[in-house]
């Protein structure tokens, strides 16, 4: 079955990274994975939307998701910015990087202090609390996309030693406190 | 064989690498740079032993790996839209010269307004250069199609240069699974650039591309000609060996989607034509008996696959990403050719300036098109249409 999501990030927020991450661990699963980024003219700060589908088998479309299942969010300022019934479907699951639990209509949301956890590790660049591998591993657990030893896995082909420590460390706190 | 999750650009790079090359020549273009920044990190690392030229322009770009070529060596070079525009005079001395450069051009729209997104309008403006011209549609063939370009342009009875594209961010940028070969069986597989009869090194002299009588312009072309001709051949054989290989699906010039049994053949190019595929999918359970070809190679133009599919369905609908103004949609204008009015040819026009088409709008144009057909509205031999639902009218 083909399943949709959208990623929603502000440019310099590794939305992007984190579609690729969770792409990386369902094929770590033997599954299909496509991530795809949406560019324009984005620069540092602008939203940018990427996409992630799974298949069990390969996926032949390359055209953009239209109608994803699960939106993830990465800054609840995203959500003040858009106009939330025209960009997220209202049978949609969210999950939202916030350190309280949003209310989107019906829909159904999830939350995790993705930021909180990125500056308690000191996961901070150029001013930025660096909140993908968090909102990967959330995104994983929520959407049931992989398990933590995938997407653990998968941070090994982006990320390199102290590096990679802190991430897994950020994916593993998220993937527990995502609720 | 092990899969990872690659970046279109980055699949590209992971195969030059594989390829062993000699000389890689690189200027930036959006959405291409990725894949000669990739490079420079091989080499820097020393995963890749070869020589990294930076140059000032794309012509230049291409006038690099040129010389390299002529002296021998294994090359590789990439660009995109107007950087592609830019090697335009170098294209024909490339090809005129017999060399087997290999270069991806990442699909993108030529401006005005400036606008990075795909469309094949770059790659399909310089068709009747001499170059083999490849179109990938997934990540995976695109460093499928890069290897296999080496092998064909190499062979002795090609000896062209191939240009391997592949649609901007829609591929380029796209990250999906690819079964990554091992490197020794690669370099099993394509070895060395065979030796030049004839060197470009100091202290040897002779002349290259000098004036000549007008008599060997023209045969240097038909030489051209022949060497393109014998590529369907090389390619078709290049494919097969590859697939079994590296299994693979062997596809050749053309894979075939469901055409059987199609009364209805729907033919296109690019990274879309899984959009299309999913579409005939779905029409199939609606009862529309739809097929699919989609063209791996523009140049060598797949003439006998496409005469024997499309003379044996009702209609074709050919979809393109580029027009030739005043005629029609490029693939249209030369399957027309090919099929020489034996069969009704719809041609639609889509997609210009990276304009997103999902499976949902080949649903709605591959039906219109079987409907027109079936209601005998489709009474002359070809129709050109633009598809732009944003359009009232369209």
């Amino acid at each position: 079955m083909l399943r949709e999501l959208l990623i929603l990030s502000r440019g310099g927020q590794g939305g992007v990274t984190a579609s690729r991450i969770l792409a990386s661990a369902a094929a770590l699963e033997g599954r299909w994975a496509q991530a795809i980024p949406e560019f324009g003219a984005e620069r540092r700060g602008a939203i940018v939307r990427s996409y992630l589908r799974l298949s069990d088998k390969r996926i032949l479309r390359h055209s953009s998701v239209r109608r994803p299942e699960g939106v993830v969010v990465f800054s609840s300022r995203i959500l003040e910015l858009i106009d939330v019934d025209k960009v997220i479907p209202v049978d949609s699951t969210v999950l939202v990087n916030s350190s309280v639990r949003p209310r989107l209509g019906g829909r159904v949301v999830y939350s995790v202090d993705a930021t909180g956890i990125a500056l308690k590790l000191g996961l901070v660049i150029a001013g930025w609390p660096v909140v993908n591998t968090a909102m990967a591993s959330a995104a994983a657990r929520v959407f049931n996309i992989a398990s933590l030893d995938s997407i653990v896995g998968a941070l090994g082909e982006y990320f390199r030693g102290k590096l990679l420590e802190v991430n897994v460390e950020a994916a593993k706190i998220a993937w527990g406190e995502v609720a | 064989m092990k899969v990872k999750v690659l970046m279109g650009n980055t699949a590209v790079a992971e195969a030059v690498r594989m390829a062993d090359v000699d000389v890689v020549s690189a200027y930036p273009i959006t959405p291409q740079t990725i894949i000669v920044e990739r490079i420079a990190d091989m080499v820097e690392r020393g995963e890749l032993k070869a020589r990294y030229v930076r140059v000032e322009s794309e012509h230049s770009a291409l006038a690099v790996v040129y010389g390299a070529s002529a002296s021998g060596a294994r090359v590789f070079t990439a660009t995109s839209s107007h950087g592609l525009l830019y090697m335009y005079e170098m294209l024909w001395w490339v090809a005129n010269s017999r060399l087997p450069i290999v270069m991806a051009v990442v699909t993108r729209a030529i401006g005005p307004p400036w606008n990075i997104h795909s469309d094949h309008q770059d790659a399909l403006t310089v068709r009747d250069a001499g170059w083999i011209i490849g179109f990938a549609s997934s990540v995976e063939e695109a460093f499928d199609m890069t290897l296999q370009a080496y092998r064909v342009g190499e062979d002795r009875r090609v000896l062209l240069p191939v240009m391997v594209s592949l649609d901007g961010f829609t591929l380029s940028h796209t990250s999906e699974p690819v079964r990554l070969p091992e490197e020794s069986e690669v370099r099993e597989w394509l070895p060395p650039r065979e030796p030049l009869p004839f060197k470009l090194e100091p202290g040897s002299y002779f002349s290259v591309g000098n004036l000549g009588p007008d008599e060997v312009t023209m045969e240097l072309r038909w030489y051209v000609w022949r060497a393109m001709e014998r590529a369907k051949h090389v390619i078709r054989e290049v494919s097969v060996d590859y697939a079994r290989r590296f299994d693979r699906s062997t596809h050749s010039l053309v894979e075939e989607f469901k055409t059987g049994d199609a009364r209805y053949l729907v033919v296109l190019a690019g990274a879309w034509s899984g959009d299309a595929m999913e579409a005939a999918d779905m029409l199939r359970d609606e009862g529309y008996p739809v097929g699919v070809a989609r063209l791996r190679y523009i140049r060598p133009f797949p003439a006998e696959e496409l005469r024997e599919l499309a003379t044996s369905v009702r209609a074709v609908l050919v979809i393109d990403r580029a027009v030739s103004m005043g005629h029609m949609g490029v693939i249209a204008g030369d399957l027309v050719a090919t099929t020489r009015g034996k069969v009704v040819v719809k041609n639609i026009i889509a997609g210009l300036g990276g304009v997103d088409m999902g499976p949902e709008d080949f649903k709605s144009i591959i039906k219109g098109f079987v409907e027109e057909y079936e209601s005998g509205a489709l009474d002359s031999w070809f129709y050109t249409e633009w598809y732009m639902p944003w359009v009232r009218g369209r």
